[in-house]
């Protein structure tokens, strides 16, 4: 631990001890009542953000899981004298579970993102807000907890809530940390930027994005809890008012939403700013303040403010902390596959067929890819290579057919299962985690491929790759940065990242100059040489000559030859195919 | 089991009700379904509208078609203005719907500022007239809305569908580099449809001051409402937006004859819902 840690920690320590500490010194209740306000909103828009701002699925709606808290803990507290601090799980509980209730439903909707599940999480709020209006729960009269007896610290009740709005902000804060740590957090990252590579470089995005909606809603719901004891008296109208939804999202949006910090650094900000706005006609206009604030803040500043600091950080430190010097070429271990000895099936596709719409894109396609080998297909465009990897690595459900990975059935299982097991692949067209640092994308693919490495051996594996694909110096680049030779061989580090048993390569070489091919190439070909299986798919006949052991040829979604490049290239059908009828004879 | 003639009477009010619905769709569906943009502002603006034509009648006299007119012009170029800070700043679709919630909101404060949150009523000698058919009760105002709705719809439709400028609007829509490269020119065509959208929204706010009382909140309530009509009615498509206006306000009055009212809103919101999940594709 080096001494600044440790200065950092003890100031951590005391700033805490001194919160904490707050209520007993002799301070107006004023400041006191300001802060749990503070606290509380760094809670709501930190659960905000960690499902909002880390996955992308804009929340318009957390009053709905506010609100859900907030009348749990009312209705236990009161109509059944549950003691209030008991409460707050249950408020936690059944928040989470309204949260989880919902995304289980509507992340089954592949189309549900953006501005369409904003919408419908508006609609939620009302829905909610109309059944606890017209029910029991509330009854239009609001509940009243006055009389909910609470333990007091520091000689008031107000000592408590402010203890308890501390603890909200504390546990919110800690969780963001944590998953914006761990793989969680960069799984969720990725969802943001790219849902179906995440998914399939790995990344369970049903469950992850089903994690995310549940603690966010959990959250929310704690601090609704807590907040019902605060306010005394609740009201429909005033728990679901419009703020509870807006605040979170300028807030987070102002601190930067991508960032575990910046939801608590916003609602500081904005917190302080509405303080002269306290009542009145005077909180109505603090209310359109913060909507202009908001407006401003989407037009000039859609980052927020954390980035800018996190980089002021970085040139006070004058540190880059992070990239090792990478490893050449001759780090990677050399293990030649068994050549020689009776071939071993690696990959074995039989009958599959996949239909779009009325075009079969697969017609009962039979390939056997063997263990170490290098498998060009090659084929004209339309002709079902793309399709073909795309099934593989199951993106697309097949409609008929089996395929197995060292003997074992693979089909049914969802693409990040299939990563796990050890299929990689590129995209023709890069694409990259846009958001994502260059290291980030490749970090991303150790961490979620078959070895699940943990941080730190999942950042020296990537630092590794992009010194073996000659990109090490960008690492810290976002990919919009890179060129297209350079983005080619980002998705190459991110695919060997994953250390795949077999690596499905998608037009790697189309774009490149004669030498970059070259290059290309010979870390193909030693990439074999470190124990890789290799499907790739090519249009260029010089690459494909020169590196595949065997050829498959595929036309109209079916495999029409098979067999070493000579050979198969010389059948006439193949020839027929590529050149016309005339010259097959 | 409620009476046959209140049956009847809520299917007329329903459709009636459908017309106003249907009409303040309209704005919003061009503009999600043409320009990409998601305007949560619509139903602060038509409010706003509909505050300036109380206003403007009552304590100025003027009556509610000329301050339509002066509402519809400003709004347009209102509308305009908006787009010009889309372009400006490159917004994207969720940030316009971020940006627009902050409008609603802004619009929201200031009318509570100026007016308070008290309930306004606009009493004109036509508010009462209504004519009776058979046992039914038809009122004048809520059918001058449908007619100016229908009307709007139509024509909003044949100039998409047939005049030159709609074709192109309907091809930037479907790809707008593409169309710019066929000499089209985006911008201009894009800034005439977001005023013709706002304007949409001053008219509608023209009949909701003339129909109904208004509240300041009364801004979320229609959100519900209104994106389901747009879904239903399909993005773009302005005869659509008026079929699903009468649709969901038939619904809706339905629901209040034979349930309590106050379950009323549950009926749109939980529709979108519906709609959101199971019909994702109609977006």
């Amino acid at each position: 631990m080096t001494r600044q840690r440790v200065l950092e920690i003890a100031g951590l320590a005391v700033a805490a001890a001194a919160l904490v500490a707050f209520p007993a010194l002799d301070v107006p209740a004023f400041y006191v009542s300001f802060l749990y306000m503070v606290f509380f909103w760094i809670a709501m828009a930190t659960s905000w953000t960690i499902l909002s701002g880390f996955a992308g699925y804009w929340s318009f709606g957390h009053a709905a899981f506010f609100g859900a808290g907030l009348y749990t803990s009312a209705t236990l507290a009161t109509k059944f004298g549950v003691p209030f601090l008991l409460t707050l799980p249950l408020a936690a509980g059944v928040a989470a579970l309204l949260g989880s209730g919902i995304g289980f439903v509507v992340f089954r909707v592949q189309r549900l993102r953006g501005e369409l599940f904003a919408l419908l999480t508006i609609s939620v709020t009302f829905v909610i807000a109309a059944i606890i209006s017209n029910t029991a729960i509330d009854g239009g009269a609001g509940v009243n907890l006055m009389n909910v007896h609470l333990p007091e610290v520091f000689g008031s009740p107000t000592g408590t809530i402010y203890l308890l709005g501390l603890a909200m902000a504390a546990l919110s804060l800690w969780a963001a940390w944590r998953i914006f740590r761990s793989r969680l957090g960069l799984g969720l990252l990725a969802i943001h930027d790219d849902e179906d590579v995440a998914e399939v470089k790995g990344v369970p995005t049903f469950r992850y994005k089903l994690a995310a909606f549940a603690l966010s809603a959990g959250i929310a719901g704690a601090a609704g809890g807590v907040h019902a004891i605060y306010v005394g008296y609740v009201t429909v109208g005033e728990t679901f008012e419009i703020t509870v939804t807006m605040y979170p999202v300028v807030m987070s949006i102002l601190g930067g939403a991508r960032h575990w910090l910046g939801p608590a650094l916003g609602a500081t900000i904005v917190t302080g700013a509405l303080y002269g706005f306290a009542s009145g006609p005077e909180a109505s206009l603090g209310r359109a303040g913060i909507a202009l604030g908001l407006i401003v803040v989407v037009l000039l500043l859609p980052g927020g403010v954390m980035p800018g600091l996190i980089r002021l950080r970085h040139a006070l430190r004058r540190a880059p902390d992070r990239v090792a010097p990478a490893p050449g070429l001759a780090a990677v271990p050399k293990q030649c596959p068994a050549q020689g000895a009776t071939p071993v099936v690696a990959l074995d596709c039989r009958g599959i067929c996949k239909t779009f719409g009325g075009v079969q894109a697969l017609k009962d396609v039979d390939l056997a890819v063997l263990e170490g080998e290098i498998l060009g297909l090659v084929g004209p465009n339309g002709s079902g290579k793309s399709t073909l990897i795309n099934v593989v690595t199951g993106h697309h459900r097949l409609d008929r057919g089996t395929i197995a990975l060292a003997g074992a059935r693979i089909d049914a299982l969802p693409a990040h299962g299939i990563a796990r097991l050890g299929i990689a692949r590129t995209y023709q067209i890069p694409r990259p985690f846009n958001r994502l640092s260059v290291l980030d994308n490749v970090a991303l693919a150790a961490r979620f491929g078959p070895l699940a490495r943990g941080r730190a051996d999942a950042y020296a594996e990537a630092a590794h790759w992009l010194g073996y694909t000659g990109i090490a110096r960008r690492a810290d680049a976002l990919p919009g940065q890179l060129n297209l030779h350079e983005r080619k061989f980002l998705e190459l580090a991110r695919a060997l990242a994953a250390r795949p048993r077999i690596l499905l390569l998608d037009e790697v070489l189309s774009g490149l100059n004669h030498t970059e091919i070259d290059a290309a190439l010979d870390l193909i070909r030693d990439i074999r040489a470190g124990g890789t299986t290799i499907v790739f798919v090519e249009h260029l006949m010089r690459a494909v000559v020169a590196l595949s052991d065997r050829v498959a040829v595929l036309n109209d979604g079916a495999v029409i030859a098979i067999g070493t490049p000579h050979e198969t290239m010389r059948e006439a059908e193949v020839v027929k195919v590529y050149l016309g009828k005339a010259h097959a004879s | 089991m409620p009476h046959l003639t209140l049956l009847e009477q809520a299917l007329i009010s329903g459709i009636l009700a459908g017309g106003l619905y249907g009409l303040l769709a309209l704005g919003l569906s061009l503009s999600w379904g043409l320009l990409r943009l998601v305007n949560l502002g619509h139903f602060a603006m038509a409010l706003l509208a509909a505050y300036l034509t109380w206003y403007l009648g009552t304590a100025f006299a003027i009556a509610p078609w000329w301050a339509g007119v002066a509402i519809v012009v400003a709004f347009f170029v209102y509308g305009v203005a908006l787009h010009w800070v889309f372009m400006r700043f490159r917004v994207t679709e969720m940030g316009s719907m971020l940006i627009t919630f902050g409008i609603a909101v802004i619009v929201e404060s200031t009318i509570q500022t100026i007016w308070t949150a008290d309930f306004r009523r606009y009493e004109t000698a036509l508010a009462g007239a209504s004519f009776v058919v058979g046992a039914l009760y038809v009122p004048m105002l809520n059918l001058a809305a449908f007619v100016v709705a229908a009307l709007l719809a139509v024509l909003t439709w044949a100039w998409l569908r047939f005049a030159t400028i709609g074709k192109a609007l309907r091809a930037c829509a479907e790809d707008a580099p593409i169309a710019t490269a066929f000499g089209i020119n985006h911008r201009a065509l894009s800034f005439l449809l977001s005023g013709i959208c706002a304007a949409y929204a001053g008219i509608a706010g023209v009949f909701i001051a003339l129909i109904a009382t208004l509240a300041p909140s009364e801004i979320w309530t229609w959100i519900g409402v209104v994106f389901a009509v747009v879904i239903i009615g399909r993005l773009g498509n302005p005869i659509g937006a008026l079929a699903g206006g009468i649709l969901i306000g038939v619904c809706e009055a339905m629901t209040m004859a034979v349930a309590d009212p106050a379950w009323a809103p549950l009926v749109s919101f939980s529709l979108l819902i519906a709609l959101l999940l199971f019909r994702p594709r109609w977006i």
